[in-house]
């Protein structure tokens, strides 16, 4: 692989751009690998790449129906912070957020990492009792998160308005290394380092089984044929149900429509990311100065990678109130993803009842932010057999009612 | 933007008049049954890229709990019935089966 770099843009601008290579090959796939990972998503992207960077393992292929992060990895808002309630949630998150700070160094590639400061307000007495309780857990954790009053968010973020007539803004929880980074940017910098260690990228692939003999996994079934492998990582997102289904087993997941929405570009207005959990909304600028707005998911199962109106609506109004700048802007693009919702809102990590199967998914609404860290945990445990950082996510603590509970703590998409 | 008629009051309602409500024909588990069975009844779900019965209540209307069954990857309605039955009723299974014929019931 060639490196990227100021020297490399100078180089190939004197010849036309003609030198370029492709970041990633797309190769016929093997008889069979030692691993195999279902979904390019940026999950399972990072778990190929920490399997081969941590574990040597490389002689891996990831499979994907579509191409490469065009699942929710490439239809999320980017936010990335790790001030999560719950301990093993912490760990995760902030593993990821860690690893985010260097990964474009680590990858050769930019992501366009941008730790902008994320601020999540309190608008509602509970609320504000909630974050308060969150920033001291933080500190617990080791985690720098601090509670911030009106004033503090008016000077981070003036074009916000602190008295809405519905929910004035009380304060709000502050996490300055949070922030986003550019969602595709993370699915293709993973994949040209896969493809440079020699993994194959199998795109316009659908996994159609899996294939078990005695209850342990010994390939899948594909739009392309049969394809053996030692070890098996289900890493779809909203199918997860979809693939458990092949496999033979049942998740405590259901599959719902999340939406988002972007404006016409603007000038640079606003240089944090907010959320407004109580109503629903949450926006940041992106570089070319477009608002990115999100909100909340559907109610109902739904694979369709379309939401409703009204949910729309809702964010928007909600958002409106909050930034009254906004009110006259046009919006460019309107989108779906499908997003795999588990009772608690916490992810799962494991093993399976199928031997040498494992699977990673619920991450739901807010997954992007852990892909550097899920991926790390994955990695770890499919040629292990066992993480620390996982360890918690198993999914007999449904089973055993050791649930990691952030619906409380987050309350809202994100 | 979906809409479900009301089986009670025939109201044809979008989908803002209504409240989601899962997976309809749990059978309950409770004190007494095996872990696998709570755990199968209060969490595990089929999930399916298709045939979806569901519950689904009336909120903003007559407040009364109906099922409906769905198809979760296109959203095509198929019927509402009432919710006094553990399983869907014949006309409804018909009508699945007349648009999808491969469909099997779990
Ligand atoms: C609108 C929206 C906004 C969001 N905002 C945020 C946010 O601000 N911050 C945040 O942290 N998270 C956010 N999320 C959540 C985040 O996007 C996801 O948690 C994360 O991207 C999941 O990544 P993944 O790799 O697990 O899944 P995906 O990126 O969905 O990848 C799964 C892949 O599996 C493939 N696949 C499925 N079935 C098969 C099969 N049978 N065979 C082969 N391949 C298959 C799919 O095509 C897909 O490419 C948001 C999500 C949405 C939808
Ligand atoms: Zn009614």
């Amino acid at each position: 692989m060639r490196r990227y770099s100021a020297f490399a843009i100078a180089r190939e601008a004197a010849r036309h751009h003609q030198g370029w290579e492709r970041a990633w090959k797309s190769p016929a796939p093997k008889k069979s690998y030692d691993a195999i990972i279902v979904g390019a998503g940026g999950h399972g992207l990072a778990t190929a790449y920490y399997l081969g960077r941590n574990h040597g393992i490389r002689n891996v292929a990831v499979i994907e129906k579509g191409w490469l992060g065009g699942g929710n990895t490439g239809r999320n808002t980017t936010i990335i912070r790790s001030n999560y309630l719950q301990d093993p949630s912490a760990a995760i998150f902030e593993k990821a957020r860690s690893l985010y700070e260097t990964l474009s160094q680590d990858l050769n590639y930019n992501i366009m990492f941008s730790p902008r400061g994320v601020m999540m307000l309190a608008q509602t007495e509970h609320e504000l009792r909630g974050w308060q309780r969150t920033a001291h857990a933080n500190k617990l954790q080791g985690i720098e998160t601090e509670f911030i009053g009106p004033k503090k968010v008016k000077e981070l973020c003036p074009i916000i308005n602190l008295d809405g007539p519905r929910y004035p803004v009380l304060g709000a929880l502050w996490q300055a290394r949070g922030g986003t980074a550019r969602h595709d940017a993370v699915a293709w910098g993973y994949a040209r380092a896969c493809s440079d260690m020699g993994m194959d990228i199998i795109q316009q692939t659908e996994v159609t089984g899996v294939r078990r003999d005695g209850g342990k996994v010994i390939g899948v079934e594909t739009t392309k044929g049969f394809i053996g492998c030692t070890k098996l990582g289900i890493v779809v997102a909203g199918h997860s149900g979809v693939l458990a289904e092949m496999a033979g087993f049942r998740l405590p997941i259901e599959s719902v429509a999340l939406q988002a929405l972007v404006s016409e570009p603007i000038k640079p207005c606003m240089d944090v990311v907010v959320m407004a959990n109580t109503v629903h909304g949450y926006m940041s600028q992106s570089d070319k100065g477009e608002m990115v707005i999100g909100g909340g998911a559907d109610g109902y199962n739904n694979y369709t990678q379309r939401g409703s109106f009204h949910h729309v609506e809702e964010t928007v109004r909600a958002l409106v109130e909050t930034f009254p700048i906004i009110s006259r802007l046009k919006m460019l693009r309107w989108w779906g993803g499908i997003v795999d919702m588990t009772g608690d809102r916490s992810p799962i990590l494991s093993t399976t009842p199928v031997e040498n199967c494992f699977i990673n998914c619920g991450w739901g609404t807010g997954g992007f932010k852990a892909i550097p860290g899920s991926g790390w945990a994955m990695a770890e445990l499919m040629a292990k057999g066992h993480s620390p950082l996982a360890e918690e996510f198993s999914l007999t603590r449904f089973r055993e009612g050791r649930f990691i509970d952030e619906s409380v703590a987050a309350g809202v998409a994100h | 933007m979906l809409l479900l008629e009301c089986p009670y009051c025939g109201v044809k309602a979008d989908e803002t008049e209504l409240t989601p409500g899962g997976e309809a024909h749990l059978k309950r588990f409770g004190p007494g049954s095996t872990d696998e069975a709570f755990e199968e009844y209060l969490f595990l779900r089929p999930n399916p890229k298709g045939v979806h019965f569901e519950r689904w209540r009336h909120a903003h209307g007559c407040g009364k709990w109906f099922l409906a069954a769905r198809d979760t990857a296109t959203l095509e309605v198929f019927g509402t019935y009432t919710a006094q039955t553990t399983e869907p009723p014949e006309h409804i299974i018909d009508a699945i089966r007349a648009k999808r014929p491969d469909w099997s019931q779990a």
